[in-house]
């Protein structure tokens, strides 16, 4: 019993302390990245007593992003406007926060594990829909936003508020109908089976992963994803020239910090939203619970334990790769104009998203009328 | 679910509610209101029905008071002054009202059947999405169908009204009577 409580414990702490700690790394591979995109050297300078660089090591700017700037963050003065909502203006972060921290509850990180007579299933929360718990959470994820900009005082951060929300409820959409055409393709809530059924290869070379199946919801839940974690080239609710940052406007050192740890938190979602519906979640290509075969009937047998370790590290690398793919947009494409951005959203993925699922539908009536 | 859960999402519901209806700046006023359809969303999903609980978070929680807050925003909506003056009339139509809700919910109750002849667990599938759609559309199709033809009407409707029509902005008096054209803006 107090064995089983542990287990459930240390499993919601790594998925905690993961998404996190990747969503830290990320403000480094954002400022790196992004120099490496505009020719730039980026941020180099501070170092803790100059260490790596007395025996010759480059400077990569970690000092930088990972320690002196969230130290500088959470020591500045905590400012709130005069005439600010202080007990809203102080929640509005932590509610942008809790919602996209709680939806990685349900994402399978990676197959079972036997351990002597004990199967640990790799996910937090064993939830049979939940598919319906992620569009819950991210519904919700939309106060905070709306709120901080409403509680600031600031008619900047009101309107950077409105045009938060709106855009947010208004992508819901696509993303939700992106959704329901991949748990009709599997016929299931269950992320971790639909990470099941993307096992295998077709062919002898293709893996049946979703992205084969679904292209044009993959399209659509990475470009409905990017828009709900509001970054460029859907920034819309911050803009220099109109509306100064728009919802945290009036937010400074720990709560604006919170806020940026949003934005992160976010792009770890919308990656980990597709590695799992599109890209097979834990799967590997000729990976079987008893190890490799390959095409050719080549076995080469592995360990459970290994097995289980392999496919978390593949998770991760997926997951790595579309937070990696999202920083590049962002430092690739212009951003949109207002209007363009919801006519993209209502008249380009709306009716794109409700074709989608019609063509779905009678796929699946027709492959099971054939049998 | 256990009493003791039940026990304390209710009595959160409740002062959650009594919140919404006490506190004076709307935005407050909605906030308690999301807790309290949240809190009832947990509720249902503690009672077995996980799809209802979960679309309750995302139509209720999700999206409606989303709308909510536009309006409040849009309307520019002011706290409210305590002991306002005046609306006599309505405050009494209100309390006639909650007397009437308070008395069917009273009589409900007296004829509820008791806990003992209750189910204890409910049947396997109870409360999936599934269940609920095989009902939905076998039971109730008729229902589901003309509440969507209602809908729909609602949409068109809503398009209508907010739609402006340059012709009759064209015979309004006022610019009738300045011989303009229609002007190109208002297109």
């Amino acid at each position: 019993m107090l064995i089983d409580l542990l287990i459930e414990a240390i499993k919601a702490i790594i998925v905690v302390v993961m998404v996190l700690n990747l969503a830290g790394v990320l403000l480094w591979f954002e400022r790196k990245g992004s120099a490496l995109i505009q020719d730039r050297i980026g941020a180099n300078r501070a170092s803790i007593t100059g260490l790596g660089q007395r025996i010759g090591l480059p400077n990569l700017g970690f000092v930088n992003t990972l320690i002196a700037d969230p130290l500088k963050l959470f020591t500045k003065e905590d400012f709130v406007p005069e005439g600010a909502d202080k007990f809203l203006h102080g929640l509005a972060p932590f509610l942008a926060l809790f919602p996209v921290i709680i939806t990685f509850a349900v994402v399978p990180f990676g197959d079972v594990v036997k351990i002597g007579s004990r199967t640990i299933t790799l996910q937090a929360a064993d939830v049979s829909s939940a598919a319906l718990y992620i569009l819950a959470t991210i519904g919700i994820g939309v106060y905070g936003v709306a709120l901080g900009g409403w509680a600031s005082n600031n008619r900047w951060a009101l309107l950077g508020g409105v045009r938060a929300t709106a855009q947010m409820i208004s992508y819901e959409i696509g993303l939700g109908l992106a959704i329901i055409s991949v748990v009709m393709t599997y016929g299931t809530l269950d992320l971790q089976v639909m990470c099941h059924a993307q096992g295998g290869v077709w062919f002898g070379f293709l893996p049946r992963w979703g992205i084969c199946l679904q292209p044009i919801a993959f399209l659509m839940l990475l470009i409905a994803g990017m828009a709900e974690s509001k970054r460029v080239p859907f920034d819309l609710p911050e803009g220099e020239s109109e509306l100064v940052a728009g919802y945290f406007t009036e937010y400074s050192g720990g709560k604006q910090a919170v806020f940026m740890m949003t934005d992160f938190a976010e792009i770890v979602l919308v990656a980990v939203l597709i590695t799992v519906f599109f890209f097979g979640g834990w799967q590997v290509p000729w990976l079987y619970r008893d190890g490799f075969h390959f095409p050719g009937g080549i076995h080469f047998g592995l360990p459970q334990l290994l097995v289980a370790i392999l496919g978390l590290v593949a998770f991760m690398i997926k997951t790595i790769v579309f937070c990696w793919l999202q920083i590049l947009i962002r430092w690739t494409l212009p951003r949109f104009r207002y209007d363009q951005l919801m006519r993209l959203g209502w008249k380009g993925l709306v009716p794109l998203g409700l074709a989608n699922v019609v063509v779905t539908a009678i796929v699946i009536v027709l492959a099971s009328g054939a049998h | 679910m256990s009493p003791g859960v039940f026990i304390f999402l209710a009595a959160l519901a409740v002062i959650s509610a009594l919140g919404t209806v006490a506190q004076r700046n709307p935005v407050h006023c909605l906030l308690a209101l999301v807790v309290t359809l949240l809190t009832i969303a947990v509720i249902f999903i503690g009672l077995d029905a996980v799809t209802v609980g979960f679309l309750q978070a995302i139509v209720y929680a999700g999206a409606i008071m989303v709308l909510f807050l536009f309006v409040i925003w849009l309307l520019n909506l002011q706290a409210e002054l305590r002991s306002a003056p005046g609306y006599l009339a309505l405050k009494a139509i209100a309390g006639l009202l909650s007397a009437g809700l308070a008395a069917e919910l009273f009589v409900i109750l007296w004829h509820a059947p008791s806990a003992a002849g209750a189910q204890a667990v409910a049947p396997a599938g109870y409360g999936s999405i599934g269940m609920l759609a095989t009902t939905l559309f076998s039971d109730y199709l008729v229902a589901f169908e003309i509440t969507s033809i209602l809908l729909l009407a609602a949409i068109v409707g809503a398009i209508a009204l907010a739609r402006r029509i340059p012709s009759a902005r064209a015979v309004a008096p006022v610019q009738a009577a300045a011989e303009t054209p229609v002007r190109s803006e208002v297109a």
